[in-house]
């Protein structure tokens, strides 16, 4: 047992998480303000999705954590371990497996179900931000649905590029009502938004929290005569041959060789140990690293 | 048609040691329908400005001057834009237009605003100006660099462009030569038959004697000239 | 007939000082209504106490939405209107043309998204229409089509001025608030201007209020005129005859100090 109180901030602190986390659930793509806390992690490095996950955690949860799809990078371990010693939760990379997922700029490959949460690291939760500096008129727009400066970086990015440029992070509508920035996912993953699993957005630099309850209406932002297409690489993994899944891009040699591969590190795996295998790949080996 | 009655102005100069200068006291005067009626009177005794007065261009201190059944002394500021539009014409002594825009245009104007459609009001500007013996190669240019002449012809052509009611004449043919004198005389005489009230100032004893039913001397409402 | 906008009793003040008091006319469709008066005159703030910008602390400033089955045509009063109707009345059917064209423009959007700002705000969603309009109103503002995407830091001021009107005119406003529309422009670029929302003006049928301390372009571009001198209207009625006969002293002097050429 550790000398933290579980999950390390203390039950106050949790209380007024929650009571903004059932706001946002209540109001579907509202940036609900909250007392973010100072976090043994700088900003900018996950304390909006760890400050939420704290908060929701319980003794008889299993926690995965994935940053861009992965489980083994720096900050993914990080963060697992952190919660391993605070809260002494249960582990895994597997995604059935896991109640609680903290995420960083992803959305699991495998459908989520119903009693499971999704945790999303956001940095900048604000849609018109860019557009708009000023948070006293973004929040008047909001609050009286002027939504036309969103379609405005939309157009500006047809006249510039032809289609729209905005690949990750790209804004969506809930419920007909809010516009919201769901975190930097690929825009691949946004029709994901509208699933069986409970979403939390946690902001901590910028102190805002969001959710979506399961089966929440999400809509792209589109034009009528460009309308919206969650874009990938047109190839399959090289290791596990899915179509379907968001990939990374290596770069093999200086040849220019390269290789592609699911983002979603878990997925992939599971894949191979059912016995798939893609162009570059090899039979899954227990023991590989 | 035009009823004036009663009428007094005066004119008080704040800024010039607070001077009043009373200009006309009592007049009162009616122009019926096909009337042309004569201003007379020595230059200052108030002609152009009983004018003014009845365009609503210069205030009235009291009395009425009804056109139609509209009292321009007391109408509120739409009324006497309607008027002007559909009702009152007025041919000033010089003729003031907006800059950049073609004597064709300037023509064709009091058609345009009440409803015409430009090809066909064009084509009447185009008529006035070509009976008004004003050259084709002039009409796609503003009139700001016209001679005295020639701007008195496009502000006549302007004036009888649409068929007021009523129309009021400040020396339309001052600067004329005998030739276009005859022109506009014409065209006056046309208005008259059409039934127009008209109030016009002529120093031109012959053109009076020409169009005008009556003469009405002004020199006797002006305060300090009447007998 | 209704009025398009009534104003009555109007007042704003700044703590002691009058910034405009005692302010009531009408204004019919078509009408365009002048505001003169020199720094200090409280013409500026009436103007945008009108258009909403700021609060007054006296008087109403009724407007006729059309509201269908309404007997007096549908005049609301816009002073104790909600926030997101009044709004939504100044993207649509209200229009504010600002002296310096970046305070009416957004200068990092291209001139199309500037002009289909408004337009994709009342929800048009189809990228082709709206680029489409864009052209047609840079084409009416003699801006060439080929500007479209630029942005405003790229345009010489009066075609930032041009701009910033086609971008207000492009959702069919009826009535227009201008505010020096051609202050600080050259001569010869301001006459351009000038010519332009005359032209508009009439075309469209606008009604538009327009604050201005240039007797020339009162003269040029409004029916009628309102004087004013620290705060208060000393004097109103036809351009031409306020102009031609004014009666108040300080009418008279303003007049009478206009630099003929």
């Amino acid at each position: 047992m550790s000398d933290y109180n579980f999950a390390y901030l203390d039950e106050q602190t949790k209380r007024m998480i929650r009571r903004a986390i059932l706001k946002g659930l209540a109001i579907p793509g509202y940036q609900v303000p909250f007392a973010s806390r100072e976090m043994p992690m700088p900003y900018g490095w996950g304390t909006g999705g760890v400050q939420v996950s704290a908060a929701v955690l319980t003794p008889d949860d299993t926690f995965k954590v994935i940053d861009q799809g992965a489980d083994d990078t720096t900050n993914a371990v990080s963060i697992r371990r952190f919660f391993q010693k605070t809260a002494n939760v249960a582990v895994t990379e597997a995604t059935a497996d896991a109640t609680v997922i903290q995420t960083r700029h992803r959305i699991p490959e495998e459908h989520l179900r119903a009693g499971q949460i999704l945790v999303y690291q956001v940095p900048i939760p604000e849609p018109l931000r860019f557009l708009e500096p000023s948070e006293v008129e973004t929040r008047k727009m909001h609050a009286l649905e002027e939504y036309g400066l969103m379609h405005v970086k939309l157009y500006e990015d047809i006249s510039q590029h032809g289609a729209i440029a905005t690949a990750y992070a790209y804004p969506v509508k809930v419920e007909g009502r809010y516009v919201m920035d769901p975190s930097p996912i690929p825009k691949f993953d946004n029709p994901k938004l509208n699933m069986a699993a409970i979403q939390l957005f946690g902001a901590g630099r910028e102190q805002r929290i969001y959710a979506l309850p399961p089966f929440t209406e999400v809509i792209s932002l589109d034009f009528d005569d460009y309308p919206f297409e969650p874009t990938k690489a047109d190839h399959a993994c090289d290791l596990c041959g899915a179509e379907d899944s968001y990939l990374d891009e290596l770069i093999v040699d200086d040849a220019g060789g390269r290789m592609f591969m699911c983002s979603d590190t878990d997925y992939c795996t599971s894949r191979r140990k059912a016995g798939h295998i893609g162009a570059q790949g090899v039979p899954y080996a227990e023991d590989a690293a | 048609m035009i009823s004036i009655q009663n009428v007094s102005k005066s004119f008080t100069l704040h800024n010039q040691g607070a001077a009043v200068i009373p200009v006309m006291h009592s007049a009162s005067l009616d122009v019926a329908a096909g009337e042309c009626i004569a201003l007379i009177g020595a230059s200052g005794a108030g002609k152009s400005t009983l004018m003014r007065m009845i365009y609503g261009n210069y205030l009235t201190a009291s009395g009425r001057i009804l056109v139609g059944d509209v009292d321009v002394a007391s109408a509120a500021p739409r009324q006497i834009i309607a008027l002007r539009r559909t009702t009152l014409g007025y041919v000033s002594q010089f003729l003031r237009v907006v800059p950049r825009v073609s004597t064709l245009d300037v023509v064709a104007e009091p058609l345009l605003v009440t409803g015409t459609e430009r090809a066909a009001a064009q084509d009447i500007a185009r008529g006035l100006l070509a009976r008004l013996n004003i050259p084709e190669r002039l009409w796609s240019l503003s009139p700001t660099t016209f001679s005295g002449g020639e701007q008195q012809r496009v502000n006549i052509a302007r004036g009888f462009a649409y068929p007021y009611p009523a129309l009021l004449l400040d020396e339309p043919t001052a600067s004329l030569d005998p030739v276009n004198r005859e022109t506009v005389l014409c065209m006056v005489e046309e208005a008259k038959a059409r039934g127009t009230a008209i109030i016009g100032i002529f120093h031109d004893a012959d053109a009076r004697a020409r169009l005008c039913n009556r003469e009405v001397d002004v020199t006797r409402y002006t305060p300090g000239l009447a007998a | 007939m209704t009025p398009l906008l009534q104003v009555e009793n109007i007042a704003k003040f700044y703590g002691p000082r009058i910034g405009c008091t005692d302010v009531s006319f009408d204004l019919y469709p078509g009408e365009v209504m002048g505001i003169v008066g020199e720094s200090g005159s409280g013409k500026s703030t009436l103007l945008n106490t009108l258009a909403g910008h700021l609060t007054p602390d006296r008087g109403a400033v009724r407007f006729d939405t059309r509201a269908d089955g309404q007997h007096d045509g549908g005049l609301r009063d816009t002073v104790t209107m909600s926030e997101p109707e009044r709004r939504m009345l100044s993207r649509t059917d209200w229009a504010f043309v600002h002296q310096h064209a970046r305070d009416g423009l957004r200068m990092n959007v291209s001139a199309g998204g500037n002009v289909g700002e408004r337009l994709m705000a009342v929800n048009a969603r189809h990228y082709g229409q709206i680029r489409d309009t864009a052209i047609d109103w840079l084409g009416r503002v003699e801006i060439a089509a080929d500007r479209i995407d630029d942005r405003p830091t790229a345009f010489s001021g009066g075609m930032q001025q041009r701009l910033q009107i086609a971008r207000n005119l492009v959702t069919g406003p009826r009535l227009v608030f201008m505010d020096e529309p051609t202050g600080g422009l050259d001569v010869s670029v301001q006459a351009r201007l000038l010519d332009l929302l005359r032209g508009l003006v009439r075309e469209m049928g606008l009604s538009a209020i327009i604050v201005t301390h240039d007797l020339a372009v009162v003269r040029l571009l409004a029916d009628r005129l309102m004087v004013m001198k620290d705060g208060r209207v000393v004097e109103s009625g036809l351009t031409d005859q306020v102009l031609d006969d004014p009666q108040h002293a300080y009418t008279q002097l303003l007049v009478s100090s206009v630099l003929q050429v």
